[in-house]
């Protein structure tokens, strides 16, 4: 319990005065687990000890990208020293057939097979008493493949795009109105093309596990964003009931999406430690995080706009093209945001898919709208700019009022407000609008914006929460906190509601024997599990009312349950502020002991009658040196409609963490393909390049922190993921303005601004 | 990680004792600040048998020598050696490029012996799946030629296509090299047949027909110092490094330009390239081009052009071609402004 690391003095409370909400709660202004964090004592999956001493684990992987494994001479690595298990197709304990299936579904390959479907493939896992020995053991491996053709070369393969096999949560091409006829209407018009390339999570805690077995039941370390989820894939995947896995994450360190799903390292480590009958601890390499463990798909997104020459658009068409691996269908829904983003007479899109040889891919930062987005706010800013309209006026232009794709009213949309507000914070009505027309000696100045959206999701949650007899509480839910804040928001949603002061708050989390919660993504889990902990609390807060009104000896003797209000860790009488009892007192007054509740939430019955998205505005400037095309990102100004915001500083990090990769797809971010041998060239962090602090200017964020109350009762939506959102297309419609150079292959390198 | 013995020595005579067996895949290698090397063993590109640890020999020094020079001891780290008083003063142009390679804490590491041995970042040298690679498995071919060279060299590379067993189109990724070769450095080295002096421009190698030897260092040599003529370049010099991000990034194109002036006039010009070829890219012709010619952008273009001549590029990297060009008269025309008006511009 951090709670001595809190400073009182940096306690604030926000108030919220709009739509009659109930006043903002008493924040925690020091993340919960800070002192832990920065002193090294937040522990994560690697990093445990299993009550005897673990073995390490080494994945060994496929060197050709298509083929199947002719023999694996395991001779010499047997015989290596410290070894005590090569386990291989040909060896390996055999699994109940695989089944990949939501909610953690992806197709793994847990040496069952010899297929190779890519390069990188999990081959052989090697178990020695150190990792340092599994990893020089699996070196002596002799492994002959029988190759075959391989799928490699994306750009040559889009004519044998399909659609995808399954259907997503939302159709893969869907069509509003007379498309043919709206683009007629149109006298000006935009037709580009856009691609986005290979990229790969790299959360800065590699993947890792730590399983034994004590009988039939398993036990796990693994760092993960889903607990529920995952714990039921391996009970699934290893053919045992859930009951017998108990899974732990207390802290994840970073996810991005790639943790959302069990990967073939997970069921392999369970798998060694029952072959060696010791705990076996599985930590990747950071190259092998390029492939097996997930990664962004590449598009090719095609996008033609019509408008009229008042700025009005009549038709829009956004049709995609991703890869998807041989195993599994997994969509980049990059058109789905262009559905409901902006008004407009018709408005078609489609998905399809390539198949390559190449690991599945999954769920990255705001799959679908960081790359839709970087496509769609680049085509608005061309459209813009043969309108010979400003950009902001474009997009007020085609304000949508309700969700022109599903026709429902928004539950709560402020978009205008953050164009207004942004726009003024930034300057932007002293903008220039001829391209290349600031210049600062050798550094070409230019401003961009665009538009931020991603929905706003929720799902079931439960919580626990307990009242102590000294006053203070404890809150438990099994959500996982990625270093987004959730401990805090935990123990500040729990005492908000019992009137506990927050730093007396205990938080647990990452255990699946605690209530069960949702994945953390999809930008969902302080709106799904909030409100679980807010009923648990209320209930448990209720408790103890009763207890007090049954009591001869407390001051709230009698009184109706609905005259009780809390606040400061005692109970008074609304009608009456100055009759109170304290949550201790009535506790040691009332046999002394704890009180609980669980509390379980769903999303709203109503929640289906409304579109729910969160929107934004994003401004950037950029300097391009005018020889060298260096890019700079000197200032990115931004305003977002997310509802409520819960924590500003949990809040506000996350979202300038989203822009901050925003910068990077715009600018750096991407996995080079050898076409040749399926492998990614660039597989380290000093070649796969994302933003350093010295590539990141002024970030100037702000929420206008307007309820949404018909989302959930807390009025918050999730801002996980929209920070990502837009700001790829702000800073390139920057360069644009900068340079009058156009670059529709992300990332923008200087390479492709100097051949421009 | 292939097993290794380590041994740590006290002397350099101890030092080079241990050496022994020849610089080579298996044999003894000298560990300095390791930032490189170890990184290499861990991929399984680097199997010395042999660590011989040298970091406690007393090779620390950096010192003004009798004939108005610097002599910097080998082990001098690259944080120490960017923030010294003489070389900011006398060699500014060795602080710059220094302090832009890598990161503070890399920078505390690195060693300058090291920092001189520093291999590629050619990616098939540096992942053993790919099986074509001459330096790393000399007769293998070189998968780069077809592969995705970005990052290649446009000079000097060796390219008889890819299943030649002699083509290498890796490039060095050091800074320092690049500015010491502008400066005109000398490497210093011993063995157990005594001591021999190498101008640096004579150190590292194009590949030739022996693409896995970085250098002309000769097996069971020991560097001890670099030493750094008179400084000529104090007032008109530039490292100007283009990379893909402002930071921890190796260069795609970096030029490093000395220049002594009177006046608007060069007198004497020391121009090295980095991120293009296997070793820094000195064109004598540029530099010759620029002694006596008044700095316009004439002759300042002119100079880029002999340098880059005969430069060839391949599918993913041509385009260094034309940026080295504009980088050259960039770096040029900041060095002629002034090494401490170009830092303002």
């Amino acid at each position: 319990m951090p709670i001595t690391a809190l400073n009182p003095g940096q306690q604030k409370a926000s108030g919220i005065a709009s739509d009659g909400a109930k006043p903002a709660p008493k924040q925690l202004a020091m993340r919960y687990d800070a002192r832990a964090k920065v002193t090294g004592t937040a522990k994560y999956a690697g990093e445990f000890r299993a009550p005897t001493d673990a073995v390490y684990a080494f994945v060994v992987q496929s060197t050709i990208p298509s083929g199947s494994i002719a023999s694996i001479d395991q001779a010499a690595a047997t015989k290596s020293s410290g070894v005590l298990a090569v386990i291989t197709p040909f060896n390996a304990p055999k699994l109940p057939p695989a089944n990949p299936q939501p909610p953690a579904r992806r197709h793994i390959t847990v040496l069952q097979e010899r297929e190779i479907f890519y390069n990188g493939q999990p081959v052989a896992v090697v178990v020695a008493r150190s990792l340092p020995e599994a990893i020089q053991a699996a070196s002596l491996l002799r492994i002959t493949y029988r190759q075959t053709a391989a799928k490699l070369r994306f750009r040559e393969r889009l004519g044998e795009a399909r659609p995808p096999k399954f259907p997503g949560r939302e159709p893969a091409a869907q069509t509003r109105g007379d498309l043919a006829a709206a683009m007629s209407k149109g006298t000006v018009r935009v037709e580009q093309t856009y691609t986005t390339p290979y990229q790969h999570h790299n959360p800065m805690e590699p993947h890792a596990t730590l399983a034994w077995w004590e009988g039939g039941k398993l036990n796990v370390y693994d760092s993960t964003q889903y607990i529920a989820g995952d714990c039921m894939t391996i009970a699934r995947t290893l053919g045992i009931p859930t009951d017998n896995v108990h899974l732990e994450c207390p802290y994840t360190g970073g996810g991005f999406g790639c943790k959302g799903s069990t990967w073939s390292h997970v069921i392999l480590a369970a798998m060694a430690a029952k072959v060696v009958g010791k705990p076996v601890k599985l930590t990747l390499e950071r190259p092998q995080m390029w492939g097996p463990v997930g990664g962004r798909p590449t598009t090719v997104q095609q996008i033609k706009l019509a408008a009229t020459q008042d700025g009005k658009i009549t038709g829009v068409q956004h049709d995609v093209i991703v890869h998807t691996s041989l195993m599994e269908d997994f969509l980049e829904p990059s058109a789905d945001q262009t559905r409901m983003l902006y008004a407009s007479e018709a408005c078609a899109t489609s998905h399809k898919m390539v198949d390559m040889n190449l690991g599945v891919a999954t769920f990255m930062r705001a799959p679908g709208e960081s790359t839709g987005t970087a496509a769609l706010e680049t085509a608005m800013d061309e459209l813009a700019l043969a309108l010979k309209m400003d950009p902001v006026q474009l997009r007020l232009t085609n304000y949508a009022e309700k969700d022109p794709g599903s026709d429902k009213p928004w539950s709560s949309k402020h978009l205008r407000e953050c164009y207004e507000q942004a726009g003024e914070r930034f300057g932007w009505s002293k903008r220039n609008p001829q391209p290349a027309s600031m210049r600062e000696g050798n550094k070409l100045i230019g401003w961009g914006m665009a538009t931020a959206t991603y929905p706003a999701n929720r799902s079931a949650a439960q919580a626990l929460v307990r009242i102590l007899t000294n006053g203070h509480a404890f809150v438990g839910c099994g959500s996982q906190d990625l270093g987004t804040g959730t401990y805090t928001i935990m123990a500040q949603t729990a005492g908000d509601t019992l009137g506990i002061d927050p730093r007396l708050v205990e938080a647990k989390l990452g255990d699946s024997t605690l209530p069960k919660a949702p994945a953390s993504g999809g930008s969902q889990s302080a709106a799904s599990i909030c409100p679980a902990i807010s009923a648990a609390a209320m209930q448990a807060k209720l408790k103890v009312a009763q207890l007090a009104i049954n009591d001869p000896e407390s001051p709230l003797h009698g009184a109706i349950v609905a005259d009780i209000s809390a606040s400061d860790g005692r109970l008074f009488l609304s009608s009456s502020p100055g009759s109170s009892d304290s949550y201790a007192d009535i506790l040691s007054r009332n046999g002394g002991k704890p009180v609980e509740a669980l509390g379980s939430t769903e999303p709203g019955e109503d929640s289906t009658a409304m579109s729910t998205h969160s929107f934004g505005a994003v401004f950037a400037e950029v300097a391009v040196d005018a020889e060298t095309y260096m890019v700079e990102v000197r200032r990115i100004v931004a305003t977002y409609d997310i509802g409520t915001l819960i924590n500003d500083t949990t809040g506000i990090n996350q979202l300038e963490g989203g822009i901050v990769w925003g910068v990077g797809f715009a600018l750096h971010e991407e996995s080079h393909l050898d076409e040749t041998y399926g492998r990614y060239v660039n597989a380290n962090l000093a070649e796969y390049h994302v933003p350093v602090n010295a590539d990141i200017g002024k970030l100037d964020v702000t929420v206008l922190n307007i309820p949404d109350i018909k989302f959930n009762p807390l009025g918050a939506r999730g801002i996980g993921e929209i920070g990502i959102t837009g700001t790829a297309a702000a800073v390139g419609n920057a360069i644009f303005h900068a340079t009058g150079k156009r670059i529709r292959n992300f990332p923008i390198t200087l390479d492709k601004l100097m051949n421009a | 990680m292939n097993p290794f013995e380590y041994q740590r020595v006290s002397s350099t005579e101890e030092a080079i004792r241990h050496i022994g067996a020849p610089i080579g895949t298996h044999g003894a290698k000298f560990l300095g600040g390791g930032t490189n090397l170890i990184d290499l063993m861990k991929l399984d590109v680097e199997c010395p048998s042999v660590l011989v640890d040298i970091t406690r020999l007393e090779l620390t020094k950096v010192e003004p020598t009798a004939n108005g020079g610097l002599m910097v001891g080998a082990l001098v780290r690259n944080s120490n050696l960017a923030n010294d008083p003489h070389v900011i003063e006398k060699y500014p142009l060795l602080s710059q490029a220094l302090l832009s390679g890598a990161s503070p804490q890399l920078r505390n590491m690195a060693t300058t012996g090291g920092n001189l041995l520093q291999r590629t970042r050619c990616y098939y040298f540096t992942d053993t799946a790919f099986p074509a690679c001459n330096k790393r498995v000399p007769g293998s071919g070189c998968a780069a030629i077809q592969g995705f060279n970005r990052i290649h060299a446009i000079l000097g590379q060796t390219d008889h296509g890819p299943t030649s067993g002699e083509s290498c189109i890796a490039t060095n990724p050091s800074d320092m090299n690049v500015a010491l070769t502008a400066l005109g450095a000398t490497i210093h080295v011993q063995s157990a047949h005594g001591k021999r002096s190498i101008p640096i421009a004579d150190f590292h190698r194009l590949p030739g027909s022996t693409p896995q030897l970085d250098t002309n260092l000769k097996p069971g040599e020991l560097i001890t110092a670099v030493e750094l003529p008179v400084s000529r370049f104090a007032k008109n010099s530039w490292y100007l490094k283009v990379r893909d991000r402002q930071s921890y990034a190796f260069a795609l194109v970096s030029v490093a330009i000395g220049l002594e002036m009177d006046g608007n006039t060069i007198l004497s010009a020391g121009m090295a390239l980095g991120g293009v070829a296997h070793k820094p890219w000195r064109s004598l012709e540029a530099e010759q081009e620029l002694a006596g010619a008044p700095a316009t952008r004439q002759s300042i273009e002119k100079a880029a052009d002999l340098a880059l001549e005969g430069a060839k590029g391949y599918e993913h990297n041509v385009f260094k071609i034309q940026l080295a060009k504009q980088s050259i008269m960039r770096a040029l025309t900041l060095a002629a402004r002034g090494t401490t008006a170009g830092r303002e511009a």
